[in-house]
């Protein structure tokens, strides 16, 4: 086993950073802020890329088995010899590929921030949110121990909520903001009780030993948790459903995926952040990490199949009918974020039925290349048309060419045609999904075919349809900070697909053998290329096709265009139900009962204080008859009455 | 009954009847007069007691000091001659009856607790005695106390002075009271005023 | 209480055929007088005098335990001592205080003196 010291560093130069900006950045370091930020962040990406070759070429294995390696651990706080919160770095092939993606992905936003946010005030301050939110996600990687991942969990969601509301004087911005903390806070509820549950059954908070006790069957703890039951549960599918629900809300899941399009508020580089690499994975990653004793539970699994797959078929939809740009790419995350969930749903532990687990990680892998591509796309044309709708964009081809080319290359890639990137993890995902649940693999078929259709839609409206309506701006297509990410991202997603990624990262860190079924590929991959054209003949030219396909669909275009009403679903919830039935009388009860009583005992104490102020009458005598006679009083007690 | 009895009971009777005097009389200055007899009594008592040197303190300070002292202030605060006001008769009552009360319940204390007197040994208090002992500074020696003593007496006649100083700004002797309080304070104010002015 | 319930002691002193209790109750008498006029007096200047009168009862207190208990020390003799001079302090204070009250308030009457009440 050798050395990994080093990778403490990578997480703790982005919070160096963050401490640095955060504290002197808008006084003193101002507009090299962004220099320092990206300068500390690239020597992250360079260590995390040395971890990567140093685990995965050279000593990660041990007869051709990954191994998962303790870089690092101390003990913070130990309740008892079992239960104790280590902060450690745990070095395995999934944290490994976390590693890389998430530094190269935040790389590659803080580049391209550097011309996007140019000129803002906030220009330091921006920066010291982007560290912190990188050194949050690099701890949650590494690490080791359940209370740990909660505490860079919540980091997490603090950080998403500082860079979602960055343009506070924005009404809507501060209103999204809010709203992705509640809900994740809310969803982290469940985590939090879910860690508990795990912890009390399995009788530690570490993960490898908590994985080890809960997945042998022979274990005191694994029969503790199995056979005490809640509700005709058993605790162990409570505790891992309480930790997806948390997953699921980091994640931008079905029903809590609400905060996800409003969080579109924030820059555009920080949704590509959130939405390619790191927030919004983070369930995902939960799950993964957890995955052996997810593997053991079948109900657990089939619910994160389930809410996966309806996840991922709901946002496509929604995607088809929205206008604004950015809220397409968020409802495409969501959706591609459902297709690993499922995949990790329809996985098993080890060896080929684990084929979905490798299949949804890799997807990961290559959706944070082009979703993040997609995303600083997006930003690049928002900086130029300044607008989020496609109704204030089309033509624009002739004026961006690079932005162009990356975008259609992200396109591609997300649509899943050969040999793009997307192509690779999809057809495993839709391999694993046909093995194990038809049904899930015709969900997955149908989504991938609307994928492509919206995602086409979308290039069109933007590059091509109506002639260009704003012709020339004085900054033109953007500072070679903006397209130089582009560019380096549109390679990464041509030719991340071509990593023999099921060699490295598996469930069981075997190696596993992958072949690509051309018959197989045929079908999903023509109705991609179907859905392409269609989109084609739909949008590439300004025509009245699609509000005529709009108004023959009727109430379901409407729906999904409101997005299935769920906005309007938990606003109902919340007002109709919650605050009336069950916020206004505890409200109730507080006003009346809890402050009554301490008015009660206020107005108690001042009738009595009025009864008794006569003896402070000023008069020095009295005062002395008063302090006699207790004296008094004192002495008989102690000497007649309490001998 | 021995002599030394008889004048014992002399001396604590002439004390008793004085002093209920001294706190009875509606003359102030007469009952000063009363309190200076009680306390020339008490050192008598002093005397009976063997003590001559706190007979001698006695005497100097407090009839000497004391009973001077006040009398100086009866002169400068009241007529002398007047009568006081009388007591409130609800707070003599009182007064009167938490005294018996205290009184009745110290005697009972006293007279039940047997004190284990040393009669044998010579009780002799000679003044080298007490001065050695006063400026010792090893084990029972009263040095320190001495000294803290001889810092309070000094800060308390700085604070005699601070507190009966009268304010120098008051150029009306007469306008005294909370009403020349104010006034005094205006006063202040102008003169500040003009100060600045010139 | 405990110390309360020795048994009496019946010896007396040869030289001197006064008990120390009945020194006790002079002091005692002396300490009430002094107590009432400090409850009944309105004057100031004569609550002093009661409080001087309380005092003087426990130095004799002082010199009669010293006297009868503890003949070979001088503890009680410095008390005394030592109240004396704080008493010639406390009455200079008290007096300058009186003063003062009476340049304010143009009565030492503590009746009049009443401002400092609920």
């Amino acid at each position: 086993m050798s050395n990994y010291s080093y990778i403490v560093w990578i997480p703790l130069l982005p919070l160096l950073t963050f401490l640095l900006l955060g504290l002197f950045g808008r006084r003193y370091v101002k507009n090299f802020s962004g220099i320092l930020g990206s300068g500390s962040l690239l020597v992250s990406t360079v260590l995390s890329l040395l971890a990567a070759r140093q685990y995965f070429l050279q000593d990660g294995q041990l007869n051709g088995v990954y191994q998962k390696i303790i870089a690092f651990k101390f003990t913070w706080l130990e309740f008892s010899p079992n239960v104790s919160i280590d902060i450690s770095a745990i070095i395995d092939p999934i944290s490994v590929m976390m590693l890389v993606v998430v530094t190269f992905v935040s790389l590659m936003v803080h580049v391209f921030s550097l011309g996007y946010m140019k000129g803002e005030e906030r220009f330091a301050t921006y920066y010291a949110y982007l560290g912190l939110f990188t050194f949050s996600m690099l701890g949650l990687v590494l690490s080791g121990n359940l209370f740990q991942i909660y505490m860079f969990w919540e980091l997490v969601g603090v950080s998403s909520f500082l860079l979602i509301g960055y343009y506070y004087n924005k009404p809507s911005a501060v209103a999204a903001s809010k709203k992705a903390f509640i809900v994740t806070r809310f969803a982290d509820l469940g985590f939090l009780i879910g860690i508990l549950v795990l912890a009390f059954y399995g009788q530690t908070l570490d993960i490898t030993t908590l994985i080890e006790r809960l997945t042998s069957t022979q274990s005191a703890e694994f029969a503790g948790i199995t056979t005490a039951g809640f509700l005709g549960v058993s605790m162990l599918t409570w505790g891992l459903s309480l930790v997806f629900i948390g997953g699921a809300g980091k994640s931008a899941m079905f029903p809590l995926h609400i905060w996800l399009p409003d969080a579109m508020e924030g820059p555009t580089p920080v949704s590509a952040l959130i939405h390619a690499a790191t927030m919004v994975v983070a369930g995902v990653y939960l799950v993964a990490r957890l995955f052996p004793i997810f593997s053991v539970d079948g109900v657990s699994l089939q619910l994160v199949t389930y809410v996966g797959a309806f996840s991922a078929l709901l946002a496509a939809i929604i995607a088809c009918t929205q206008t604004d740009i950015k809220r397409v790419l968020a409802y495409s995350t969501m959706s591609q974020i459902g297709y690993m969930m499922f995949a990790l749903g329809v996985s098993k532990q080890g060896g080929e039925s684990g084929l979905g687990y490798m299949a949804s990680m890799f997807h990961l892998f290559t959706h944070a290349f082009f979703k993040s591509l997609l995303f600083l796309g997006a930003g690049a044309v928002i900086h130029l048309v300044h607008s989020n709708d496609m109704k204030d964009m089309g033509g624009l081809r002739k004026l961006m060419p690079v932005t162009h080319i990356a975008f259609l290359v992200g396109c591609l890639a997300i649509s899943g045609v050969p040999p793009f990137a997307g192509f690779f993890s999809k057809e495993e995902i839709l391999l694993a999904a046909f093995h194990s649940n038809k049904l899930i693999f015709g969900v997955a078929l149908f989504t991938a075919a609307l994928t492509s259709f919206y995602m086409f839609r979308l290039y069109f409206s933007i590059f091509w349809n109506k002639e260009a309506a704003h012709h020339p701006h004085d900054h033109g297509e953007g500072t070679f900070s903006m397209k130089f990410p582009l560019v380096i991202l549109a390679i990464c997603a041509v030719v991340a697909g071509f990593i023999p990624f099921a060699h490295f990262v598996t469930s069981d860190g075997v190696a596993l053998e992958t072949h690509m079924d051309l018959g197989f590929s045929a079908v999903p991959v023509a109705l991609s290329i179907l859905a392409i054209l269609l989109a084609s003949v739909m949008y590439r030219v300004a025509n009245d096709k699609p509000e005529k396909v709009a108004s023959t669909m009727g109430g379901l275009y409407k729906a999904a265009s409101r997005k299935f009403y769920m906005d309007e679903l938990y606003l109902f919830i919340t007002k109709k139900i919650i605050f009336p039935l069950i916020g206004q009388p505890i409200a109730w009860i507080d006003k009346n009962i809890v402050d009554g009583l301490m008015n009660w005992l206020a107005s108690v104490t001042a009738r009595i204080s009025e009864l008794i102020k006569g003896l402070q009458s000023g008069k020095v005598q009295n005062y002395a008859l008063y302090f006699f006679g207790g004296v008094a009083a004192l002495a008989v007690l102690f000497i007649y009455i309490w001998k | 009954m021995e002599a030394a009895a008889i004048i014992f009971y002399l001396i604590s009777a002439f004390i008793l009847g004085t002093g209920i005097l001294a706190v009875t009389t509606r003359k102030i200055f007469r009952s000063a007069i009363w309190l200076l007899f009680s306390l020339v009594g008490i050192a008598a008592m002093y005397f009976w007691l063997q003590v001559e040197f706190i007979a001698a303190v006695q005497i100097i300070v407090y009839v000497g000091g004391i009973v001077v002292l006040i009398i100086f202030s009866i002169f400068l605060t009241q007529q002398s001659g007047k009568e006081m006001a009388k007591p409130v008769t609800r707070r003599s009552l009182f007064g009167a009856l938490a005294v018996v009360f205290g009184l009745a319940l110290i005697y009972s204390i006293i007279a039940q607790y047997g004190f284990a007197e040393q009669a044998t040994r010579p009780f002799g208090v000679t003044v080298d005695a007490i001065g050695t002992q006063m400026l010792s500074t090893t084990d029972h020696g009263f040095i320190l106390p001495f000294e803290v003593v001889s810092m309070l007496l000094l800060a308390s006649m700085i604070g005699c002075i601070v507190i009966a100083m009268k304010n120098r700004n008051t150029n009306d002797p007469e306008q005294q009271g909370p009403a020349g309080a104010k006034l005094m304070i205006h006063a202040d104010f102008t003169s500040t005023q003009t100060d600045k002015e010139a | 209480m405990q110390i309360l319930r020795q048994p009496k002691q019946t010896r007396r002193p040869d030289m001197n055929s006064i008990p120390l209790t009945h020194i006790l109750f002079v002091s005692t008498a002396l300490f009430c007088i002094g107590m009432y006029g400090l409850f009944t007096r309105r004057n100031m200047i004569t609550m002093l005098m009661s409080i001087e009168l309380m005092l003087n009862s426990v130095n004799i207190n002082f010199v009669a335990f010293n006297k009868y208990l503890w003949p070979e020390k001088l503890e009680g003799i410095f008390f005394t001592l030592f109240i004396i001079t704080i008493a010639a302090a406390e009455a200079a204070i008290a007096i300058a205080i009186i003063i003062n009250l009476y340049r304010s308030h143009n009565s030492i009457d503590v009746e009049d003196a009443t401002e400092l009440k609920y």
